[in-house]
């Protein structure tokens, strides 16, 4: 991922995107390769198929609320889904998808956001540029403390770095 | 200036004097609770592996496979399996399985103590502040960090008070408290945030109907839903052998809250959250009628003894409607055989419920009760989310456990009210 630039095509959601429509739980016994043809299933489903890693996964209110599983960032990330943006997350999602390195961020202005627009993410910044649209949008930086665990790779490689 | 709870019990598993909301503190952890489905089979046991660390003390951590308990199939099985060998070769003697949801678990086996910091790969985990602990669901990668330090970072939660004062109506359980208080605030209105449950309402309830109250915490985005820990909670241990290792606390009279919400329970009438959010509440005379095609009445949530025995008071004597089931999962075998002792589950029998394992199941549509394209249930669980239960062409109403059962017997959402 390069430092504070991200550029990509949007695919598009609303509010309340919760952990059963990401990961359905009728799908979590599979492995989580087999399980990300699922993820988005409910409301769309042709997700799996139609993202492409280096694409950007924008929505509005309250992504990710429910459950505290861990299957719904992984499929995504297995997906190729390396940023999101959103209105704002749910906790728990937050947290597990900056745990996996993926950058979660929040923005006021993702109403405004359409499929297909290209986004320019300096995300160090907190700068959207919506280069289909001509429009630029305030983001949020990420917390130091969270930049951290993200810019070593995500909690794993943290852990490695302590004493047994 | 004062402390809440939450920042009193933070302070104290980080080892500081003092905690106020917005701080980041990184607190020792008293449990750290695994389930079978997002437990040690989703990475955990794998990094652990790799990282080649020990886990940081063996007596902290409890798995429960519950969620897949009995296997509707072989990777069911599979998985289960793998959770139950994990844990005999890491050396947890907590291992439960076939018991029972895992948060009913936790809490009857004296896991889950006032004053602690608790984690668990579970989001409903929170369900421990009925017990007045701060606890509250992670991920796996986070569950990993714990497993290995025995430590988390949270980020102090600013609170939001909820008083509840009065007495309920005949009815009204304490699940249309949680529904009624969820359907105010938002699904996502306690984001980041800990709520407080108090006041006479609250104090009065038995730990069953608190803990159908904390449950839901998750359900408005909250961190955590505590509730001051009091003599009941102690008597309630007590019965369970434990009576030391925990400390009360409660917030002081200047803390600082976010916002502050008071109810009167005399006005509160039973109500139901419409699908597929659980703060689309609404009044249950607005969707008296809507036909239903099963009944639920299980879960961490709504599956516990009292709201087994308010269920039978309903169906004593009558029948379910023709066409509709009524499946009742008691939350744990703890509960299975109370309500059979005390012929509770015989009465569900007789008026034609299904009496099935404790399990989560059918919670989420893993088995026991999926629900097929176009049916509609009514179930004492916490989440109506689309395709939960099921088919994702399906619909879940959530109630209480006597507003379920009075559907039952009418094969339409119905008020409670009238059966008792
Ligand atoms: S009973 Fe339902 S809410 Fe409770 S732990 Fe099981 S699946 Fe989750």
């Amino acid at each position: 991922m390069d430092k504070n630039m991200i550029e990509g095509r949007v695919w598009k959601y609303g509010d309340n995107i919760n952990t059963d429509i990401i990961s359905p739980p009728a799908y979590m016994e599979l492995s989580i390769e087999a399980a990300s043809k699922y993820a988005m299933s409910p409301i769309d489903e042709s997700f799996a198929e139609k993202f492409k890693k280096g694409d950007i996964l924008v929505a509005e209110n309250n992504f990710g609320s429910g459950s505290s599983r861990e299957t719904a960032p992984l499929t995504l990330k297995y997906l190729g889904v390396d940023i999101i943006v959103a209105k704002s997350f749910a906790r728990i999602f937050y947290r597990n998808a900056i745990n996996l390195g993926i950058l979660a961020i929040e923005c006021a202005e993702t109403d405004k956001i359409s499929d297909l627009d290209e986004l320019e993410m300096q995300y160090l910044d907190g700068i959207i540029i919506n280069r289909t649209k001509g429009e630029t949008y305030a983001c949020s930086k990420m917390p130091a403390h969270i930049m951290k665990i993200i810019e070593i790779g995500g909690l794993v490689p943290f852990l490695e770095t302590l004493e047994k | 200036m004062g402390m809440t709870i939450s920042e009193k019990i933070l302070a104290k598993a980080a080892g500081v004097e003092k905690a106020s909301a917005g701080e980041i503190l990184w607190a020792k952890v008293d449990k750290a609770m695994m389930d079978d489905i997002l437990g040690p089979r989703v990475e955990i046991a794998e990094k652990l592996k790799s990282l080649d660390k020990n886990i940081w003390n063996k007596d902290k951590v409890v798995v429960i496979s519950d969620h897949y308990t009995p296997p509707a199939n072989a990777k069911q099985a599979e998985i289960v399996k793998f959770t139950r060998e994990w844990s005999a070769a890491n050396g947890i003697d907590n291992y439960y399985e076939f018991v029972g949801p895992c948060h009913q678990i936790m809490v009857e086996n004296g896991h889950a103590l006032p004053g602690k910091v608790i984690v668990g790969t579970d989001s409903h985990t929170c369900m421990y502040g009925a017990m007045g602990a701060f606890a509250t669901g992670v991920g796996s990668t986070e569950m990993l960090g714990v497993l290995v330090t025995g430590e988390i970072w949270f980020k102090v939660p600013e609170t939001i008070k909820v008083v509840w004062d009065g007495v309920l109506p005949k009815g009204v359980m304490a699940k249309d408290v949680v529904l009624k208080t969820i359907g105010d605030i938002g699904h996502a209105g306690a984001t980041y945030k800990a709520v407080e449950h108090v006041g006479t309402t609250i104090e009065n309830m038995i730990m069953d109907e608190r803990l159908a109250i904390s449950n839901m915490a998750v359900e408005m985005g909250a961190k955590v839903g505590i509730i001051p820990s009091d003599e009941k909670t102690e008597a309630y241990l007590a019965a369970r052998g434990i009576t030391d290792g925990y400390e009360h606390y409660e917030s002081d009279a200047d803390a600082v809250y976010c916002e502050t919400r008071h109810y009167k329970a005399e006005a509160l009438e039973p109500v139901v959250a419409c699908p597929h959010e659980v703060d689309n509440v609404t009044a249950i005379k607005n969707v008296a009628g809507t036909v239903i095609h099963q009944a639920y009445i299980g879960s961490c949530t709504g599956g516990r003894y009292n709201d087994l025995l308010e269920a039978s008071k309903v169906l004593k004597g009558r029948k379910i409607a023709k066409g509709v089931r009524l499946l009742i999962s008691p939350a744990s075998k703890e509960v299975w055989d109370a309500c059979e002792k005390d012929g509770i589950l015989r009465m569900l029998s007789e008026a034609g419920g299904t009496i099935l394992a404790p399990s989560c199941g059918a919670c989420l549509g893993l088995h026991s009760g999926a629900i097929a394209p176009g049916e509609i249930c009514i179930s004492s669980t916490n989440r109506n989310f689309l395709g939960r239960m099921g088919s994702k062409d399906s619909q879940i109403y959530l109630a209480s456990p006597v507003s379920v059962a009075a559907a039952a017997i009418e094969g339409k959402i119905a008020d409670p009210r009238k059966y008792l």
